[in-house]
C-alpha cells in the first residue's frame, strides 16, 4: 500500500500526497496541463480560489465515488481523492468557462499594457493571449480610481487589480504589520491604506513580486525600461534580514531593479528585503551566480542570449560566460 | 383552515413575553427534550420529520445536523441565521417580531441537540427592533431557567447570544455569517472544509434560519412522525410563505406544503386575489433569487396540473417551466408591472450585494446590470439579450457562493419567459418609457407556453 | 484615500465602554474581534458616524490594526464614514417595494427635504438614501431611521410628509 493517491489529469496520471491540491498535482505533471493561476500562491496560506481562471472538471470524483462533481473546481483549492480524475484542456467546457472568466477579469481593466511596467511578465496579459476575445463586448466606462503611493518605493495602480488578496496575505503573513487591505466591497472593492499612511516595512517591497498583474509596482523602476530589454542574473549577498537570493535586472551596465527570483510559475522562490530591492543596485553589492532562466515561451526570452557582445558583468565571470556559451549554442539551434 | 404550527398563537396578546407563550404550551420542548431524550434522539426526531431547511436550499436539517463533527475536547456552536434580506422574505422578521419564545425555545433544544453551549442568533443589523427583542426574551428566559448554567437541573448549560450584522446580503450565506460573527468582512469561505468540520472559530458548526430552528419545537412536542404527516411527498410540515408585490392581502401565512398556488393567491384564506381588480402577469415564487414564472406557469405546471407550494412542485419542470422554494419569498406582479424593469432591479440589488471577492460575480453582476438598464432606459440593443443570457451562463456556476446563481437565475429566466417584452423595449425605446408591455399571453393557457419552450 | 488632516480626539463615554466591555464578554477568550460589529454599531450610535480616529480608538480597544477596522466598516453598507444627518432616512428601493411605488416616494422625498440622495440638509436635521431590502416586503414601501432602526410601513407621501414634520419638530 502506498501513501500516495493517484490522480489523473488530462489522461496524464501522477502520485501524489495526500492533501495535494489539483493544481499543484497539475504541477507536479507540469506543461500545457497546468491551469491558470491568478490568486492562487502556494507561499502564502489561504489565498487562492477568488480568480476563478484555475477551474476545471472533476469528471470522476474518486475510486470509492466515481460521480463527477456537479459543477466546476477551483483546482487551487480542491483536494485529490484517490482515483479521481480532471478534465483541464480536454474539456471544451473548462475552456469555455476560462474564458468567461478571462472576459470578465478584462472588462474593467484598463488594458494599458503600452505604459505598463508589468508588460512582458504580466499573467493577465498572458492570460488575454490565450483565452481573450478580439474585440471587448463591455461598452461601458470601465472603473478608475486614482493612483497612489503607498510608501516611497511602491507605486499602486488600482484599476489593474484584479482582486487576488495575494498582497493582503503577503502583509498579513510575513510583515509583522498590516497598513493597507480590501475596503468596500463588489466591484468598489478597492485595495488601499485607507488613511493616508505609508506601507513600511521590512519586506512591503514582495507585494510587488507577487502581484500578478501591473497594480503594485516598483517606484525605483518605474519607465526605466521595458522588462524584455533587461537582462536578467542571478545573484547573492549576504544579507542580516534576508536570504539575499535575488535576480538583477540589467541593462547594460546598469542594475535596473532587483526583484525575488521566480519559479517557472511565476512565484518567488524565497521573499526578499527591502534593502536587497531598492538600495542595492550596484554590481558590486552582489556576488553574481548565472543569468537567470527564462521559459522560452516569455516574452523576456526573446530578447536574450542574442548578443555577442556580453555585458560587463559577465565578461569577468567565468561562470556566466560559460552559461552564456550554452545558452547560445541553443539558441543557434532553432 | 390548515393546521398552524409555528403562528398558532400569534394573535394571543403578549405573546411575545415568556408567561403568555408558557401560558400557551413554551417552553414544553424544552422540557421534554432536556429531561427525556438524548441529543441524538432529539436528531433522530428532527430527520423523522423530514424538516427541510427553511432558508432557501431545502437541505433536509436533520442531515445536516448529522454530518456535525464531534472532536473530543473541542467546542461545537450553533448559530441561528437570521440575516434575512432576500426580496420578498420577511417571515423571520415576522417571527421574531411577534413571538421571539418560539426562536428561543428552538435555539434551546438545537443547540441541546448539537452539544452547543454557546449559540449565537445572527440577525441582520437592519433589524435592531427585533434585536431588542430578542434580547428581552432572552433576559427573560434565562431568569426562568431556560438559559444559563444547569438548565432545569439536568447539567446542561447554554448562553445564547444575539449577534447584530452591518448591513450586507451576503451575510446571509453561511460561511459569509461566520466570517462576519468573528468580525470580519463577509466574505464567503471557500468550500471545503464546510462549517460541519471547521465553521466559528475553526470549530464544527451548524448554521440554520430562524424558521428551520422555530420549527424543531412542535417537531418535537408532538414528534417527528407527526410533523412528517403534515405536507405533501418530501415537502414536510408547515412552511412560512412572506407574500408581497401586488395582493390583496400582502403578510406572511404559514401554509401546509402542498397548497395549490392558485389557492394560496386567490382564497380569502390568504392572499385574496390580485390588488385593484387586476390580473396576474408573473411571479417569483421563493425570493428574488428564484426564477421568475409567467402567471400561465405559475399556477399550472407544464402538463397542465395544478402547482402545488412544495419544493417538488415549484421546480417541477426544471428552469425550463418551473422555479424554486427558496426562502418563500412570494412576490406577484400585476399587469401593469414591467419585467424589464424589474429584472433591472433585482439585477442592481445583486450588483450591490456582490462582495467582490471572485471575478465572475464582482465583474459580471455589474455588467449585466449596466445592459439591463440600458434597455430598461431606451438604449438597448437586440444583441444586448443574448449577451445578458450569455452573461449570467459565465457568472452561473463558476462562483465561489450560491450569490453568483442568484444573480444570474433572475435574469436568465426572465429572458426565457419574458423575451418578447425585452424585444419590445429595444423596438419602442420611447414607448416602453412610460407605458408598459402589459399582460400579453403571459396569462394564456399552458399549451402555448409549452411549445414556446 | 483619506487625508487626515484634523486630529480631533475622540472619547468614548464611560456608558459606552462599560457597553463594550460587556459585548466583548458574548465571546470565547482570544475571540474577542467578534465584538468588532456590535462596538461599530454603538460607537456610530454614540457619535453619529465613524471617523477614522474612532476607528482607530476601536482597532486599539480591540487590539487589532486599523486596517482591520477599516476594512470591515467600509464592508459594511450600515456604516457611516462620513457625516450624516441627524436622521437618516434610509426607504427601501428593492423590487417587492418598487410594485407599491418605493421609487415615486424616493421623489417625493428629495423633493421634500430638497437635498440629493446621501447629501446632508443645511440644517444638519435629514440625509435620505435608498438602501437594498429590508425584509418587510408585504408592508412596503418601507422606511428606517437609525441608530434604533425605528421603522415606518405602508408609507404614502402624506406619511412620509407627516413624519418628516414630527422630526422636525423633535
Amino acid at each position: 500500500m502506498s501513501d500516495k493517491v493517484k490522480v489523473t489529469i488530462d489522461g496524464i496520471t501522477v502520485e501524489v500526497a495526500p492533501g495535494t491540491t489539483i493544481l499543484n498535482a497539475a504541477r507536479q505533471i507540469g506543461g500545457d496541463i497546468v491551469p491558470p493561476a491568478m490568486c492562487y500562491y502556494s507561499k502564502l496560506e489561504g489565498s487562492g480560489g477568488k480568480c476563478r481562471t484555475c477551474i476545471v472538471k472533476v469528471s470522476k470524483g474518486s475510486e470509492k465515488d466515481p460521480r463527477p462533481m456537479p459543477k466546476l473546481v477551483a483546482s487551487c483549492r480542491t483536494t485529490v481523492m484517490d482515483g479521481m480524475e480532471v478534465m483541464n484542456i480536454t474539456s471544451p467546457e473548462v475552456i469555455e468557462a476560462r474564458s468567461g472568466v478571462v472576459e470578465m477579469l478584462l472588462i474593467n481593466h484598463p488594458l494599458d499594457c503600452p505604459v505598463c511596467d508589468q508588460a512582458g511578465e504580466c499573467d493577465l496579459q498572458n492570460l488575454g493571449y490565450e483565452h481573450g476575445l478580439q474585440k471587448t463586448r463591455y461598452e461601458f466606462e470601465r472603473r478608475t480610481f486614482e493612483r497612489i503611493d503607498i510608501g516611497d518605493k511602491i507605486q499602486l495602480h488600482m484599476n489593474r487589480c484584479i482582486l487576488c488578496y495575494r498582497c493582503v496575505f503577503t502583509a498579513d503573513q510575513i510583515t509583522n504589520k498590516r497598513v493597507h487591505g480590501i475596503l468596500n466591497r463588489g466591484d468598489h472593492s478597492e485595495i488601499s491604506t485607507y488613511i493616508q499612511t505609508a506601507v513600511d516595512n521590512d519586506f512591503s517591497g514582495n507585494v510587488i513580486d507577487v502581484c500578478p498583474v501591473g497594480a503594485l509596482t516598483d517606484k525605483t523602476f518605474r519607465f526605466k525600461n521595458r522588462v524584455w530589454f533587461t537582462k536578467p542574473i542571478d545573484a547573492h549577498r549576504d544579507c542580516p534580514t534576508c536570504s539575499g537570493k535575488v535576480t538583477l535586472w540589467y541593462k547594460g551596465e546598469d542594475v535596473l531593479r532587483v526583484t525575488a527570483r521566480k519559479d517557472v510559475y511565476g512565484e518567488v522562490e524565497e521573499f526578499i528585503c527591502n534593502t536587497c530591492r531598492f538600495d542595492k543596485k550596484k554590481t558590486a553589492d552582489w556576488v553574481i551566480e548565472h543569468p537567470t532562466h527564462i521559459s522560452d515561451t516569455s516574452v523576456i526570452a526573446s530578447n536574450h542570449y542574442e548578443t555577442l557582445k556580453p555585458l560587463p558583468v559577465i565578461q569577468n565571470n567565468e561562470k556566466l560566460k560559460e552559461a552564456n556559451r550554452i545558452e547560445l549554442e541553443k539558441t543557434a539551434k532553432f | 383552515m390548515a393546521r398552524k404550527l409555528l403562528l398558532e398563537h400569534i394573535n394571543v396578546p403578549g405573546i411575545n413575553t415568556l408567561d403568555v407563550y408558557r401560558q400557551k404550551g413554551g417552553y414544553r420542548a424544552v422540557e421534554k427534550a432536556l429531561k427525556t431524550l438524548t441529543p441524538d434522539e432529539v436528531v433522530e426526531e428532527v430527520k423523522k420529520s423530514g424538516l427541510r431547511g427553511r432558508g432557501g436550499a431545502g437541505f433536509p436539517t436533520g442531515m445536516k445536523w448529522s454530518f456535525l463533527a464531534k472532536p473530543e475536547g473541542v467546542p461545537r456552536y450553533l448559530v441561528c441565521n437570521a440575516d434575512e434580506s432576500e426580496p420578498g422574505t420577511f417571515k423571520d422578521r415576522y417571527l421574531m417580531t411577534h413571538i421571539p419564545h418560539a426562536l428561543i425555545e428552538g435555539m434551546i433544544v438545537s443547540s441541546f441537540a448539537l452539544g452547543a453551549n454557546t449559540s449565537y442568533i445572527y440577525v441582520r443589523g437592519e433589524m435592531m427592533p427585533q434585536i431588542r427583542i430578542l434580547e428581552r426574551a432572552i433576559a427573560e428566559a434565562k431568569q426562568a431557567g431556560f438559559l444559563g448554567k444547569n438548565i432545569l437541573g439536568t447539567g446542561y448549560d447554554l448562553e445564547l447570544y444575539v449577534q447584530p450584522g452591518g448591513g450586507a446580503y451576503i451575510c446571509g450565506e453561511e460561511t459569509a455569517l461566520l466570517e462576519s460573527l468573528e468580525g470580519k468582512r463577509g466574505n464567503p469561505r471557500i468550500k471545503p472544509p464546510f462549517p460541519a468540520i471547521a465553521g466559528l472559530y475553526g470549530c464544527p458548526t451548524v448554521v440554520n434560519n430562524v424558521e428551520s430552528i422555530a420549527a424543531t419545537v412542535p417537531i418535537i412536542n408532538d414528534g417527528g412522525e407527526e410533523y412528517a404527516k403534515i405536507g405533501i411527498g418530501r415537502s414536510t410540515g408547515t412552511k412560512l410563505i412572506s407574500a408581497s408585490g401586488n395582493l390583496v392581502r400582502p403578510g406572511v401565512y404559514e401554509i401546509e406544503l402542498g397548497l395549490p398556488v392558485e389557492e394560496f393567491i386567490y382564497s380569502d384564506e390568504y392572499c385574496g386575489g390580485i390588488a385593484n381588480g387586476k390580473r396576474l402577469k408573473a411571479t417569483v415564487a421563493g425570493g428574488s433569487s428564484v426564477p421568475v414564472l409567467p402567471a400561465n406557469l405559475t399556477l399550472k405546471l407544464a402538463n397542465g396540473d395544478p402547482r402545488l407550494m412544495s419544493y417538488e412542485s415549484l421546480s417541477e419542470g426544471g428552469f425550463a417551466t418551473g422555479t424554486m422554494m427558496g426562502s418563500g419569498g412570494f412576490i406577484a406582479f400585476d399587469e401593469d408591472q414591467c419585467i424589464v424593469r424589474n429584472t433591472w432591479n433585482f439585477a442592481r440589488f445583486y450588483h450591490h450585494e456582490s462582495c467582490g471577492q471572485c471575478s465572475p460575480c464582482r465583474e459580471g453582476t455589474g455588467w449585466m446590470e449596466k445592459v439591463l438598464h440600458r434597455i430598461e432606459y431606451g438604449h438597448g440593443k437586440m444583441s444586448d439579450i443574448d449577451l445578458l443570457v450569455d452573461v449570467s451562463k459565465n457568472i452561473e456556476g463558476n462562483t465561489i457562493c450560491p450569490l453568483g446563481d442568484a444573480a444570474a437565475w433572475p435574469v436568465a429566466s426572465a429572458i426565457r419567459h419574458f423575451r418578447d417584452e425585452f424585444e419590445w423595449h429595444v423596438k419602442e425605446p420611447v414607448k416602453s418609457l412610460d407605458t408598459n408591455y402589459g399582460l400579453a399571453n403571459y396569462a394564456e393557457p399552458i399549451a402555448k407556453a409549452a411549445i414556446t419552450e | 484615500m483619506l487625508k487626515v488632516e484634523e486630529q480631533q480626539p475622540v472619547a468614548f463615554s464611560a456608558a459606552l465602554l462599560e457597553k463594550c466591555a460587556e459585548i466583548v464578554s458574548r465571546y470565547p477568550e482570544g475571540k474577542h474581534k467578534s465584538a468588532l460589529l456590535p462596538i461599530l454599531h454603538e460607537v456610530q450610535a454614540e457619535l453619529g458616524w465613524l471617523s477614522a480616529n474612532a476607528m482607530d480608538k476601536v482597532a486599539e480597544y480591540l487590539n487589532i490594526q486599523p486596517i482591520e477596522v477599516y476594512e470591515v466598516a467600509s464592508f459594511y453598507t450600515m456604516y457611516f464614514l462620513k457625516p450624516q444627518g441627524k436622521y437618516m432616512l434610509e426607504i427601501c428601493r428593492t423590487g417587492p417595494c418598487c410594485l407599491v411605488g418605493a421609487e415615486k416616494l424616493m421623489d417625493h422625498l428629495e423633493q421634500t427635504l430638497g437635498v440629493k440622495e446621501g447629501e446632508v440638509t443645511p440644517d444638519g436635521l435629514f440625509s435620505w438614501r435608498g438602501v437594498e431590502c429590508l425584509a418587510a416586503c408585504g408592508y412596503g414601501p418601507v422606511l428606517q431611521i437609525g441608530p434604533e432602526y425605528t421603522f415606518y410601513e405602508n408609507l404614502d407621501k402624506q406619511k412620509l410628509d407627516d413624519l418628516i414634520q414630527d422630526l422636525r419638530k423633535k
